[in-house]
């Protein structure tokens, strides 16, 4: 019976809430804004028609004419050490000398790109797919060799070259084969001094996600504010709470809200994806490079049999142009990502979601929220203004120390988190987190129950204090 | 028995006490009146029925059962201070106010169809409540407060907002939830819908019970012996022919008729004093002069306002 009236209440303020104008705008213009970020850049970097020069130091010898020269790029291969190429390259016409080290044991996984200006992601996400291809290429060859001398450990060299090798591949050598290759571009200062860039990717990942969430706490929070002002205001509270308890309607709105907030961010990127695939398939010869299409062709003409289309397939819808486009930032782990930041997006929002509630019960109007304001933004401003510290030195004191006070904690954390963050610490820090609004939520609770009863009167912080102690 | 008990209720807010030990009953399928001034304590003590709020002291009673949560959908509520969600549809928000009193949607749909259409208001279904006019929307809250059948009504100042013709509407309704079997909590300052539609009243002043009972005993009880009497042929003060203990209040000429108020000793009745009178005066009327519910709030209010001046204890 309680159950049913608190899900009423999140179906009310939910569906009240999607139903409005200002939500429909918000989750149009969110994704335009969005893939607008994704595209421009890509489109920016493609626009200049000068064909770029890149060498490439390559120790393994792997790679030697696997680099093709296309309408952008010309490939140059070199054969000096690094430190000579490096200082050639500096300050010359060359756009980027990518230098592949011999490995230690294995088969090449690795790079460095380094350059005069930033790599752009296009360059990178060419180069790491030429290596892939080709590493993949050697160790598909090698399984099938294995597996041939697995069925017939006598055949020939010449026997086994000859035979129908496509019924072979199996899905399970598909993912064997399957090799992540690690790019790392510095880029040479004029003094011929190396800043490394590779953490530009992490920096701008975290400090978007840093800056949706304090949004979405923003957004959402506030939400919920008016919300219960506007119950207040229009006495509806009084025939409400006759029926249910004020801390069911508090919950009720808090998590209808949160409710609205995980559906708009869904939209976002489910239709951001939409605007960018789409775009892809309009104008395929600007955003998606070609290569990646040559490079399936060959795959699946290589190994044309019936029975690993499928596998073939799902390998490919795995590598349409906006994965490519997200490969470059295949450094982070994106479980992690999507999990912490749903859970830091919830978490934040409920600690400040109780708190703007309380808030929205103490005061009689929007206008008078303005003094009990200040200690929520406060903290969420000050969360955005250390994430540029915390991004500059993304393990340091204040980085942690700020990622376990709860109400900097879901900024600054999301802020770390792509750079790696101990598992120690965002489990004490949720841990904190959780904590801290479960005691939020049932502070705020007392305060709510007091205030919406309370009209006409101008609240100070003392008697919000005594409202905590009101008994029922 | 009672329908409905309020027992030795205390309730104290920081700076000041809302309810001191205050005791109502309220007997079955009746209309009971909660009186008294503004700040005197009774949404305190109507938040406390509806469990809105906890009392810090003394206990309540819904037909011998200690008041408990699931007795919420057998009260429905008409607060002072009413509302409804402006941006809402009207239909919506009646089914959404009628499914947290737990009543089924399928239930409440063929309900709120009936009092709609009963109201006038079915037109107004898919508007948005802030394009109905206050009238309108005092309909659709009543609605919503009896749409779920309650056993106990608690009305507070049910008539603000309604013109003459939806305030006899109103009465009527609720005299007939009353003949349904309902029982009625109603507070209002307009007394003369008290004499009119309560049986019993209790009278709240500074947090404290002051009056209560039948409101015939209270009227009987607040009489004050006096009359008033209409005569002609008769030119002088009347006290000329009135015994001493016979107190004369007023005597004025009206057209050509004289009227005066007296009052009379308590053992004296009607009848002495038209023996007195009778051979002096040709009487046209005489009639008892009952105290109004008006006379009477204001009265005991003004002194126990008094007392409580002199006595602060009491």
């Amino acid at each position: 019976m309680i159950m049913n009236k608190i899900i009423l209440i999140i179906k009310r303020e939910y569906l009240t809430r999607v139903q409005k104008k200002s939500f429909v705008v918000m989750t149009i213009l969110g994704p335009i804004l969005m893939a607008a970020l994704f595209i421009v850049p890509v489109v920016l970097s493609q626009m200049s028609d000068e064909v770029k020069k890149v060498q490439i130091l390559d120790e393994t010898g792997w790679f030697l004419d696997r680099f093709e020269n296309s309408d952008r790029y010309v490939f140059e291969h070199i054969f000096t050490d690094l430190e000579t190429a490096k200082a050639n390259i500096s300050g010359s016409e060359t756009y980027a000398l990518v230098y592949i080290p011999r490995p230690e044991v294995s088969v090449p996984s690795s790079g460095i790109i380094f350059s005069n200006s930033q790599v752009s992601l296009d360059l990178k996400s060419h180069i790491r797919n030429v290596m892939a291809k080709e590493v993949e290429n050697q160790k598909l060859g090698a399984e099938i060799v294995k597996e041939i001398r697995k069925v017939n450990p006598t055949l020939s060299e010449a026997e086994a070259d000859s035979l129908e090798k496509s019924n072979l591949v199996t899905e399970e050598i598909l993912k064997n084969i399957k090799t992540n290759i690690t790019l790392t571009s510095i880029q040479l200062g004029d003094s011929g001094s190396e800043a490394k860039s590779y953490t530009e990717v992490s920096m701008g990942v975290g400090m978007f996600a840093g800056i949706l969430i304090y949004f979405f706490i923003f957004l959402f929070g506030s939400q919920v504010m008016r919300g219960v002002i506007e119950e207040k205001v229009s006495r509806i509270v009084e025939v409400i709470v006759s029926s249910v308890k004020p801390f069911q309607l508090m919950m009720g709105k808090i998590i209808g809200v949160a409710l609205v907030g995980l559906t708009q961010f869904m939209l976002w990127v489910v239709l951001t994806l939409a605007i960018v695939t789409i775009f892809q398939t309009v104008m395929p010869d600007k955003v998606n490079p070609q290569q990646a299409t040559e490079i399936y062709n060959q795959e699946t003409s290589r190994i044309p049999s019936q029975a690993n289309t499928a596998a073939l397939q799902t390998m490919e819808s795995n590598e349409t142009g906006m994965t490519r486009m997200l490969e470059a930032l295949q450094s982070i782990n994106y479980t992690t990502m999507i999990f912490s930041f749903l859970f830091y997006f919830i978490g934040g929002y409920l600690l400040y979601g109780a708190m703007f509630a309380a808030i929205g019960a103490a005061v009689d109007n929007e206008t008078d929220t303005q003094q009990f304001m200040l200690p929520i933004t406060v903290p969420l401003i000050l969360a955005i203004v250390m994430a540029q510290f915390v991004i500059n030195n993304p393990d340091g004191p204040i980085a942690f120390w700020f990622s376990m006070i709860p109400f900097t904690s879901p900024v600054i954390m999301m802020v770390r988190i792509p750079f790696g963050v101990p598992l120690w610490q965002i489990g004490l820090s949720m841990i904190i987190l959780t904590v801290s609004f479960i005691a939020a939520v049932w502070l705020a609770g007392r305060i709510y129950r007091t205030g919406i009863l309370m009209y006409g009167k101008k609240v100070s912080w003392g008697e919000m204090w005594k409202w905590l102690f009101y008994k029922g | 028995m009672s329908f409905f008990s309020v027992r030795n209720v205390t309730k104290n807010y920081a700076a000041h006490k809302a309810l001191d030990n205050v005791s109502i009953e309220v007997p079955p399928q009746s209309i009971f009146g909660l009186l008294g001034p503004n700040g005197a304590g009774k949404t305190t003590l109507i938040r406390i029925i509806n469990q809105i709020i906890a009392p810090d002291e003394g206990e309540l009673f819904f037909e011998n059962d200690k008041l408990a949560a699931h007795h919420v959908h057998q009260i429905g509520y008409l607060p002072e201070e009413r509302g409804l969600y402006k941006k809402m549809k009207v239909g919506e928000q009646a089914l959404y106010l009628a499914r947290l009193k737990g009543v089924s949607k399928s239930d409440a749909q063929k309900k709120l169809r009936y009092w709609f259409e009963k109201f006038d208001i079915k037109p107004w279904w898919n508007k948005k409540v802030e394009e109905l006019s206050k009238g309108m929307q005092q309909k659709v809250q009543f609605i919503v407060t009896i749409i779920h059948e309650p056993r106990l009504l608690i009305f507070d100042e049910p008539f603000s907002g309604f013109d003459p013709i939806n305030v006899n509407l109103l009465k009527d309704e609720i005299l007939t939830l009353r003949r349904n079997g309902a029982t009625i909590i109603f507070s209002t300052h307009n007394m003369a819908s008290v004499e009119e539609l309560c049986d019993d009243i209790t009278l709240i002043n500074n947090s404290k019970k002051i009056l209560d009972g039948r409101v015939s005993d209270i009227k009987n009880a607040h009489k004050t012996n006096t009359f008033s009497i209409s005569f002609n042929d008769f030119e002088n003060d009347l006290r000329t022919v009135l015994p001493a203990d016979f107190n004369l209040i007023s005597q004025q000429a009206k057209d050509e008729l004289q009227i005066a108020r007296i009052q009379i000793p308590p053992a004296a009745t009607a009848n002495h004093l038209l023996k007195v009178l009778m051979p002096h005066v040709s009487v046209h009327a005489l009639n008892e002069i009952i105290p109004t519910m008006n006379e009477i709030f204001i009265n005991t209010v003004n002194q126990k306002q008094s007392t409580s001046k002199l006595n602060d204890y009491e």
